[in-house]
């Protein structure tokens, strides 16, 4: 098994903590009979600004990593440690917190809610996190600026392309400032031209936030166009962990700052 | 999260299926409507039978007898009291002694007699009592044809209906009281009655008073002037009235069917048998009662005047026992009503449970969704909390008004029917505002507790699970 503890050899000096560590992990869940080993000892750092792409074919165990690091599933056994945090020892009340104002997500089917427009659905993270009423407005309007959509605000999701859904599904992640962006098949949904479009946004916020950023996907072109390091799974365990040399050797001068905390 | 925004967030779900969620409210609304209907209903009827009570005079009356009477012989709560012998005796410097007690409104003496009544040279013989002019607002002279005593030393009598049938030789049916008072006080009204009644006559002019034997106890000086005759006298009175009601039912037997005015009454100092009773005491010919009726401002607080009354140590009878059982009766008939109205109001939430659960089907990757943006377990539950609260009072208070809307139906159908059969209207439907307020409550309270389920069951829900299914 390949253990992931000396791949930071490519870029910058690692002055911060890893962001995200992993430790054993493991996510294992019995269907009827079987045992599905559907995470199986994974063990993985992601530096703090790292845009990161997990790679797998479908039942890999990828997208059940991320769930973990996301604090939508708890491991069975072994640990993940963000930003110094093990989530395994956090309550159910503690982890609904981190997701809302550590972790920011994305998904391959947009995971808007069809009943509420643009502008609400961006706003409804704000009103989890009790923001005052008078500042959610602006904050979504300009949250769903930055991704191009101001003039959609009181659009519905169904009255929106993909590539639209999915800008607004990223206005939404980011609305509570997240330094961490979790992206599962992002472009899945979506033709190449808008796809691009996404990940050119994706790495925007990356770079220009700082924001740590981990992708799930199966297309390894994609991975290699944006993702600084390139992480393997199969059945459930890592097998391979490679720095993108391409993309590092690009966003190199960047790589300075500090912990995505945006301005 | 924050309760305008829960508010919020719940009434655009509620929106979302608006057809489900309406169909589930009217549920509630006729729940709630069957139990105000139900308990107005109670409430109206209580209320009724108070009112009714209260203007038949019954209820705001206590009657005092002294215990030296008869009647009161051998009654168990006297037992520690002063013998009869020794109690005192019911005059009018105690009349008007009681007459000073707090909520006191007036006390009067009961002057009854049996005597022999002529009409047509026929004689008839009856229980005549006396009425105070305060009788006029008693509820039995409501329908009264003819009037009330134009004063109160009048030469004027009221008749009860039963009499004035006697009167015209006609025997009352049995079963259903139909006859017409109209028709029996017709050809009374404006007739005369001469009246044959025993008048004590204070005998202090006689001189032979030594004569009846009772001079034996000499050292006692009231016995000098205790000594009076009894004369027969005849008084025509003219019939000015003739009661459908009994003014009089709670007397029972004793119940007069010919009244006088009072002060009338008294002036003709008819025998009592009370007078023959005290004759040995009697020290003037100031009259002995034999009951003295007192009414009383507040009937709530009849009690504290029976006890200041007994205090002075005198009997007392009213009929506050009767209405603490029909109290007792009407709290029950509440219970009950409220019962089975609250059935529907069960029913109703088992509807909003069996909503609320679909709605956790159908939204259940919006919960997925939603946690996974960082809502807790009790956003969500809140979230169905405030459906289900916002379905109750909604329903509660479109229940309400279907209910009150249902009273005023069905009252105004019976008034229909009351006026078909020639009775006056009645208002026997009550929607008070506690009422109101509390079936919203309730029907909100209920409403939470059907939520219970429901809303830990979406709050329990894995989320990662939730965004799979599709």
């Amino acid at each position: 098994m390949v253990s992931t503890d000396s791949s930071p050899r490519n870029s910058a000096p690692t002055v911060n903590a890893p962001a995200i560590h992993t430790e054993q992990l493991c996510r294992h869940y019995r269907m009827g009979e079987t045992l599905i080993r559907a995470v199986d000892g994974v063990t993985l750092k992601v530096r703090a600004g790292e845009f990161v792409a997990l790679l797998g074919s479908s039942g890999s165990g990828k997208s059940s990593v991320l769930n973990l690091i996301a604090g939508l599933d708890r491991p069975s056994s072994g640990s993940v440690f963000v930003q110094e945090r093990d989530l395994a020892q956090l309550s159910r009340q503690e982890l609904a917190r981190y997701r809302l104002h550590t972790v920011g997500m994305v998904f391959q089917s947009f995971n808007l809610i069809a009943s509420m427009t643009l502008a609400e659905n961006v706003e409804l993270p704000m009103r989890f996190a009790e923001v005052d009423r008078g500042k959610r407005d602006s904050l979504a309007r300009e949250g769903l600026a930055r991704v191009g959509l101001q003039a959609r605000m009181n659009h519905r999701p169904s009255e929106l392309s993909g590539g639209e859904q999915q800008r607004a599904a990223l206005a939404r992640a980011l609305i509570n400032q997240p330094q961490l962006l979790l992206a599962d098949e992002p472009t899945g949904n979506l033709d190449s031209h808008t796809g691009t479009e996404i990940m050119n946004m994706v790495r925007e916020f990356n770079q220009q936030l700082g924001m740590t950023v981990v992708m799930v996907t199966h297309e390894r072109a994609l991975a290699e166009r944006y993702a600084q390091r390139l992480i393997f799974l199969a059945d459930g365990k890592l097998i391979g962990d490679e720095s993108n040399s391409a993309v590092v050797a690009k966003t190199a001068p960047d790589d300075a700052r500090t912990d995505g905390v945006r301005a | 999260m924050k309760l305008p925004d829960l508010t919020e967030l719940a009434v655009r779900n509620l929106r979302e299926s608006l057809l489900r969620n309406s169909l589930t409210t009217i549920g509630i609304s006729v729940g709630v409507a069957s139990l105000v209907a139900m308990l107005s209903l109670g409430i109206g009827l209580q209320q009724l039978a108070s009112r009714r009570l209260m203007k038949s005079g019954l209820f705001d009356t206590v009657v005092v007898t002294s215990r030296r009477d008869l009647r009161n012989f051998g009654r168990e709560e006297d037992r520690n009291a002063p013998a009869p012998g020794e109690s005192r005796i019911l005059d009018e410097p105690t009349r008007l002694e009681i007459e000073r007690l707090p909520n006191v409104q007036e006390a009067y003496p009961d002057i009854r007699f049996i005597t022999e009544l002529r009409y047509d040279d026929k004689p008839h013989l009856t229980t005549v009592a006396a009425l105070p002019s305060s009788a006029r607002s008693n509820d039995a002279f409501e329908g009264v044809q003819g009037h009330f005593f134009s004063s109160d030393t009048a030469p004027e009598v009221i008749i009860q209906k039963a009499f004035a049938e006697e009167l015209l030789g006609k025997t009352p049916k049995s079963g259903l009281d139909e006859t017409n008072v109209a028709e029996l006080a017709a050809p009374l009204l404006g007739k005369e009655l001469t009246m044959r009644y025993a008048q004590r006559e204070a005998a202090q002019a006689a001189p032979s008073t030594a004569a009846n034997g009772k001079t034996t106890a000499s050292d006692d000086q009231s016995l000098g002037a205790a000594a009076y005759s009894v004369v027969s006298r005849e008084l025509k009175l003219k019939i000015v009235g003739v009661a459908d009601l009994d003014p009089e039912s709670m007397r029972g037997p004793t119940r007069a069917r010919v009244f006088l005015p009072l002060e009338l009454a008294e002036s003709l100092h008819v025998m009592q048998p009370t007078d023959l009773r005290e004759i040995s005491r009697a020290a003037t010919d100031q009259p002995i009662y034999s009951s003295v009726s007192v009414r009383v401002k507040n009937p709530a607080e009849i009690r504290t005047l029976e006890d200041a009354i007994k205090k002075m140590g005198f009997n007392t009878l009213s009929i506050l026992d009767a209405t603490r059982s029909l109290q007792q009766f009407f709290a029950v008939l509440d219970l009950f009503l409220g019962i089975f109205g609250s059935l529907a109001l069960a029913v109703a939430s088992i509807g909003i449970v069996n909503t609320l659960v679909m709605a956790i089907l159908e939204r259940r990757r919006e919960i997925g969704i939603m946690k996974a943006i960082g809502a807790s377990d009790s956003d969500v539950k809140k979230l169905f909390f405030a459906e289900a609260g916002a379905m109750g009072i909604l329903g509660g208070i479109v229940g309400v008004a279907l209910g009150w809307a249902i009273g005023q139906v069905i009252n105004l159908g019976t008034n229909i029917y009351l006026k078909h059969q020639s009775l006056p209207p009645e208002h026997f439907w009550s929607v008070p505002l506690w009422l109101v307020g509390a079936a919203i409550l309730f029907a909100f309270l209920v409403s939470l507790t059907a939520g219970l389920y429901p809303a830990g069951r979406a709050a329990r829900l894995d989320p990662v699970q939730a965004l799979r299914y599709e």
